[in-house]
């Protein structure tokens, strides 16, 4: 039995960017736990100012090298939204098939490469490589559909340098796109073989409600654009954020943590599962079903699972999507909408694959950026986690000091923090 | 799994380990997109630490991947101590390798950065000017790129495990645009940076309609007063009278344009200035 246990974990693994795990138990007492980042900021805030709407959009991608969709959509819509530029339906459609690509690709390198190794008693992927390459096999080619899908709308995933301030710099050709469809359709089975390894893996087992927080839509599970919602019961346009969304300093946190009905929140694939689950495709609904995952979920730990659930209804949505476009094809006067500098504000949230990510930029008159702000999913997250955290430990004091780090990285790991992206 | 060759440079099958610094870990995430070729290179080394791939981890390598810049007094630690440990170290991409935009900040005091991002509250967090890798220890190996070319990528691992130099490519990218037949951005009456920049990327950024943003940096012989000219010249043939006509930049809005991604106190832009001619 354990009475003393100083955990201290510096720079946890297998996750995005740098942050450590502090637990102290003294006497089977719980004195301190917590969950802090120490990533370096980059000043994204900052050095964005003086600059051309044209370079900002570019620059806020490169906030994140996993969710760089994300990040220009987000920055896309709220510098759009200062400007006054209205996109074309087509370029609407096409944003919202990148965002599939980048949510598959983000979700299945965290499901397989991230998370599954301590799922399997593994420290990583890499003995697999020998053990059951099959696997590792599985786990590139569904990845890499992802990064494949984002970059045939996107011209690239990691940075996507052909989604521009009103539109696309190139038009695209749905004839290109069977391929591409042809590969969705064929991964499917893939994806099916992944439900049925997560229907043989066992979870943790840690239960708490909590406030949990997603854009909502009326026609569709939402990545792209919707409403900012609460499962408290709140809903409001993305532009009054500032009324819901607080952020704060905290100590041993260079990422910036935040409330709204309660003093904790969750974001990302769990929150939006329990808020918009009737709008996820019916086979998603029905991997949900396998998976005993009907919302209401509070187990943090099936976040990865709840990734799982939204990759099937994005390859059956960008299968969809596609077909959408070859009906409809694509038109030379939709990929670009005019764009002239003026004044202005604009706000826009989306929901990157770790949850819900505000943009917003003032502009000046030449159309230079005057001030910015970006609230990031995984800062949204650390006080979630962080409260996780408190209430789990105590319930696993007996258990080895070992065990205690072990299912306390596992723990972080569940969130898929992106640590680059808190910090900024 | 593929064959393993035996490694001339270092006689063993080597250990390499990944590093990051201040980035956003897109060059590690776009090396594993490399698939096949991924695993063909893991049959020739053993990969002992990467923190975000792994959980394993040693203190021993030969070689070292970092990526990102250093901006912090701890960074300045963390990289020597690589630089002691390692044989061979490699930077991947621009940030470690030249700079990236996390220099812009350099133009502010640390202070006023510090104050705009987490206003009065920002007592415990320190930070340095920005700076590449290369800047604070000695590289084996340079990759460009935000993010990094992955073509580049592969040349250098094989160079390095072969025991072989690797000179980064040192023409512009407008060489990479015509041998692809890409239609000139100039033309379509935009600004262009590929004229200077390092090419190696294929064009990937003009293949897509788009202006070359610089992201690999500037090429050693980039000849800025002549770009500083061509875009600022009332008279100029008709693409460039054009191009100047629709943007009418000054010198200090294309030099803003180059300091996205060229390292800040070294570009001087006083030394091109137009001439009279």
């Amino acid at each position: 039995m354990t009475t003393d246990a100083n955990i201290h974990v510096h720079h946890i693994t297998r996750v995005e960017g740098h942050g450590d795990v502090v637990a102290r138990i003294e006497d089977r007492m719980l004195k301190e736990v917590r969950f802090s980042v120490v990533e370096a900021p980059r000043f994204f805030e900052a050095i964005v100012r003086g600059q051309s709407y044209g370079e900002v959009v570019h620059i806020a991608s490169r906030i994140c090298g996993i969710c760089a969709v994300s990040h220009k959509c987000a920055a896309l819509q709220a510098t759009e939204a200062a400007l006054g530029v209205e996109i074309s339906p087509q370029t609407d459609l096409l944003r919202r098939l990148a965002f599939h690509g980048e949510v598959l690709s983000s979700h299945l390198l965290h499901i397989y490469f991230l998370a599954a190794p301590d799922l399997l008693g593994l420290p990583s992927v890499m003995p697999l490589i020998n053990s059951a390459p099959e696997i590792v096999r599985r786990a590139m080619r569904l990845k890499q559909i992802g990064y494949d899908l984002a970059a045939m709308v996107a011209g690239r995933h990691t940075h996507p340098v052909a989604m521009t301030v009103g539109g696309f710099s190139f038009l695209h050709d749905p004839a290109q796109m069977q391929e591409m469809r042809a590969r969705l359709v064929a991964i499917l089975g893939d994806l099916d073989a992944t439900v049925e390894l997560f229907s043989t893996l066992e979870l943790p087992d840690f239960e708490r409600e909590t406030e949990y927080v997603s854009l909502t839509h009326p026609d569709r599970y939402a990545f792209y654009s919707g409403e900012l919602m609460s499962s408290e019961g709140d809903r409001m346009p993305v532009s009054e954020y500032r009324e819901a969304i607080h952020e704060r300093v905290v100590e041993h946190s260079t990422a910036k943590f935040t409330r709204w009905n309660r003093p904790e929140y969750m974001v990302g694939a769990l929150a939006r599962l329990n808020n918009n689950y009737e709008q996820l495709h019916p086979s998603a609904r029905e991997a949900a079903e396998r998976l005993g995952m009907q919302p209401p979920v509070h187990r943090p730990y099936a976040i990865t699972v709840a990734q799982l659930i939204e990759c099937i209804h994005c390859a059956h949505d960008a299968i969809e999507l596609i077909d959408e476009l070859t009906q409809t094809g694509t038109h030379a006067e939709e990929q670009q909408a005019p764009v002239e500098a003026r004044a202005g504000l604009g706000v826009a949230a989306v929901e990157a694959p770790r949850g819900i990510l505000f943009h917003e930029y003032e502009y000046d008159d030449e159309g230079k950026c005057v001030s910015a702000n970006h609230v990031i999913p995984t800062g949204q997250n650390l006080g979630n986690l962080n409260r996780d955290m408190l209430e789990f430990t105590p319930t696993i004091i007996d258990e080895s000091p070992d065990r205690i780090q072990h299912l306390l990285e596992m723990l972080v790991r569940a969130y898929d923090p992106c640590i680059s992206c808190s910090t900024h | 799994m593929p064959q393993e060759a035996p490694i001339p440079r270092f006689g063993h099958k080597p250990q390499v380990a990944f590093f990051d610094f201040a980035c956003c870990e897109g060059c590690q995430l776009s090396v594993l997109q490399l698939e096949e070729k991924l695993l063909e290179i893991l049959g020739h080394v053993d990969v002992v630490t990467w923190r975000e791939a792994m959980t394993e981890t040693s203190s021993e390598y030969d070689i070292a991947f970092c990526e990102g810049s250093i901006t912090t007094e701890e960074d300045i630690e963390r990289i020597r101590a690589i630089r002691k440990q390692a044989e061979v170290l490699v930077t991947l991409g621009s940030c470690a390798s030249g700079g990236c935009h996390n220099e812009l900040k350099n133009q502010w005091s640390m202070d006023e950065v510090l104050g705009v991002v987490y206003g009065d509250d920002a007592g415990g967090i320190s930070t340095i000017p920005s700076r590449p890798i290369s800047a604070v220890v000695d590289v084996d190996y340079q990759t460009f790129g935000c993010p990094v070319s992955l073509p580049e990528f592969v040349t250098v691992v094989s160079c390095m495990l072969t025991g072989q130099h690797y000179e980064p490519p040192n023409q512009p990218v407008c060489v990479e645009c015509k041998l692809n037949d890409y239609v000139c951005v100039y033309e379509k009456g935009e600004v262009c940076l590929g004229p200077v920049t390092r090419c190696g990327c294929n064009a990937i950024c003009t293949s897509f309609g788009h202006a070359c943003q610089g992201c690999r940096g500037l090429m050693d012989s980039a000849n800025l007063p002549a770009m500083l000219k061509a875009l600022t010249r009332e008279e100029a043939h008709s693409i460039m009278r054009m191009v100047v006509e629709r943007h009418s930049l000054t010198e200090d809005e294309i030099a803003a344009k180059l300091r996205i991604y060229n390292n800040w106190p070294e570009l001087r832009m006083e030394e091109a200035q137009p001439d009279d001619d």
